[in-house]
């Protein structure tokens, strides 16, 4: 065995991992649960993208999907959860529909990956060689220093292209989500005691 | 590291199997040392904990367990919490409840993989180490979460719900804080701003200009309230609610819970003193930049000592964090959001901005000599502070009683 089989066998048991966690999200009955084994999966997936050498990806699905998106999703959950939708149970009907679902993305997926030289064809072949772990010298894989001068407009990639236009776009969204929730979530004026009584939850 | 370990353990092996162990081995030895790291802390930070509680508060604190200053007074708390009944309520989701502690403990252990005790002395040197801690820290809150809900108890869940809600919302100021020393360094790599630090004192970080210095001051408050320390701790608040999210939680796992805290406050101390002061080196010895201590003594024994100015740097600020704990009362959960909504937050961009204007518009002349006034005046005033404490006594409260300090 050599090393690239270990890097290989440790890809495998992160990625089965991340996988059972994921099919957890699906099959257990207690919501808070699903929640957590959520957590897991995001954290594998986080995960795999270190194994790949994309270490600033990875932190930003830590920092984004688990610090801010998971958190959100275990507050609504945990303080939603009353009575009927704290045990989830999915009939027989939703299961095989979720099945066949389920299998045909997959088959989409496999297909798509079993014909990588179709779409990996535009990349070097010395670029494949991404090590699986992190580099001994740090300073020669600057992906977050690459990203950012992409953001920039310097045209960054085997293709040479950059990203300033979408970088732009995706922050006009965010500003405009940051207001939307903001006004979503503001105190409401009473408009009087018959307002207040309604007002109680 | 990994050459190294492969080189020895040929000796014994082939080429082969060396080049294949080495990794895991080496990855074992470190994930061992940090792990012995953090437990061996927790130790010392219990014990300073109650002695500077009981100082503060005009006591001794332990003295009987261990000889006269109660030394041993955490082994015995281990071992009390060792045998402590295992209890889970019923009403507790027994995998969530299990689960939590662990959580806690892992995040903050995590952290440790990319804090640098020394140049090149760090288990993963990653190019983005501060982003990586920052993102492996916010993890920690699930542990809370999932202990606060899972205890089936309505204080847990009231203080696991207020202590998520404060954590998630100083990520966001100590995030920002954070980018400005490293706006000032150009890159996120801790090794790297550290050793752009080596020299003088006056190569701090902390004395580059006014907006990093106030950004040290904002950093640490966001670090003591993302740690739930007081004046933070209302997930643990006793008088409102029992013990908050920890309050079904007895012997070990709530010892999970403790180290994770001592784990946070140790890894954010050292991420303040790694971006701020300096990281390992000591401001004096040797005084031209560049140059490293194991330049002068060898590898062994410069790291040794770099990584002993670092540990007894952070362990300075860990005890500023438990003097404010028993110095300063609790804030209501509504003025810990107004701290860091109303005032934090803008307080950290507008340090944001001006440290982004100061590195692009100021004449390159201040850029390097401000810092020599900066360390000049506050060297100046920690030695007039001292000279005042040490040259005139306090008065003594009461007429009479002989004060225990004066031995």
């Amino acid at each position: 065995m050599t090393l690239p089989d270990l890097q290989a066998l440790l890809f495998y048991a992160v990625a089965v991992l991340t996988g059972l966690c994921a099919i957890g999200v699906v099959v257990t009955q207690n919501i808070v649960r699903s929640a957590a084994w959520l957590l897991f999966t995001l954290g594998g997936v986080a995960g795999i993208f270190f194994f790949l050498g994309a270490d600033f990806v990875g932190a930003t699905q830590l920092i984004v999907y688990v610090g801010g998106t998971l958190v959100l999703v275990v507050f609504g959950v945990m303080l939603t959860a009353q009575g009927p939708f704290i045990s989830l149970r999915t009939g027989a009907a939703e299961w095989a529909m979720s099945l066949v679902v389920g299998l045909l993305l997959f088959g989409v997926l496999a297909v798509t990956v079993a014909h990588k030289e179709t779409w990996a064809s535009g990349r070097a072949p010395a670029e494949k060689q991404k090590p699986m772990v992190i580099a001994e010298d740090p300073d020669s894989s600057p992906n977050s220093v690459l990203i950012g001068h992409g953001f920039l407009g310097q045209p960054i990639g085997p293709n040479k292209t950059a990203y300033l236009l979408p970088f732009e776009i995706v922050s006009v969204h965010l500003l405009v989500v940051l207001i939307g929730a903001a006004y979503l979530a503001r105190a409401k004026r009473r408009r009087g005691a018959a307002a207040n009584a309604a007002d109680v939850r | 590291m990994t050459d190294l370990l492969s080189k020895l353990l040929a000796l014994f092996l082939e080429q082969d199997t060396a080049n294949l162990i080495a990794p895991i081995l080496l990855a074992i030895i470190q994930g061992s040392v940090l792990v012995g790291f953090v437990a061996l802390s927790a130790v010392f930070f219990i014990w300073l904990e109650r002695k500077v509680a009981g100082r503060i508060q005009d006591r001794l604190g332990p003295t009987r367990v261990g000889g006269k200053f109660g030394w041993l007074q955490t082994i015995a708390d281990g071992v009390k919490l060792l045998v402590k009944e295992d209890l889970i309520p019923a009403d507790a989701d027994h995998m969530l409840f299990r689960l939590g502690p662990y959580i806690a403990f892992c995040a903050s252990f995590l952290a440790f993989l990319a804090l640098p005790f020394g140049n090149g002395v760090v288990a993963l040197d990653m190019n983005i180490a501060v982003f990586y801690m920052l993102a492996v820290m916010s993890a920690e809150i699930f542990g809370i979460i999932l202990a606060g809900y899972g205890s089936g108890s309505k204080w847990s869940l009231f203080g696991g719900m207020r202590e998520a809600a404060q954590m998630v919302s100083y990520e966001v100021p100590m995030a920002i804080c954070v980018l400005v020393p490293v706006i000032v360094a150009g890159s996120m790599r801790l090794t790297t701003i550290a050793n752009q630090q080596a020299g003088l004192l006056c190569n701090w970080y902390v004395f580059h200009d006014p907006f990093t210095f106030a950004a040290f001051w904002v950093y640490f408050t966001c670090a003591t309230a993302s740690c739930k320390r007081a004046p933070f701790d209302l997930a643990e608040a006793e008088s409102e609610l029992v013990a908050g999210f920890h309050t079904e939680y007895s012997g070990l796992r709530w010892s999970f819970f403790f180290m994770a805290e001592y784990a946070s406050m140790f890894a954010v101390s050292g991420i303040a003193i790694l971006l701020f002061c300096g990281g390992w080196n000591n401001g004096f010895f040797p005084f031209l930049p560049g140059q490293d201590l194991t330049d002068y003594l060898g590898p062994i024994a410069g790291n040794v000592i770099n990584a002993f100015v670092f540990i007894v740097k952070c362990w300075l600020l860990v005890f500023v964090m438990m003097w404010v704990r028993w110095t300063l009362p609790r804030l209501r959960i509504d003025q810990v959001m107004e701290t860091c909504l109303k005032y934090l937050l803008p307080i950290s961009c507008a340090l944001l901005l001006g440290v982004s204007l100061w590195q692009v518009a100021m004449p390159d002349i201040v850029l390097d000599y401000l810092k020599y006034l900066a360390a000049l005046a506050c060297v100046g005033l920690v030695l007039a502070v001292v000279f005042k404490m040490v040259a005139r006594r306090a008065p003594l409260p009461f007429a009479g009683v002989t004060p225990l300090w004066k031995k």
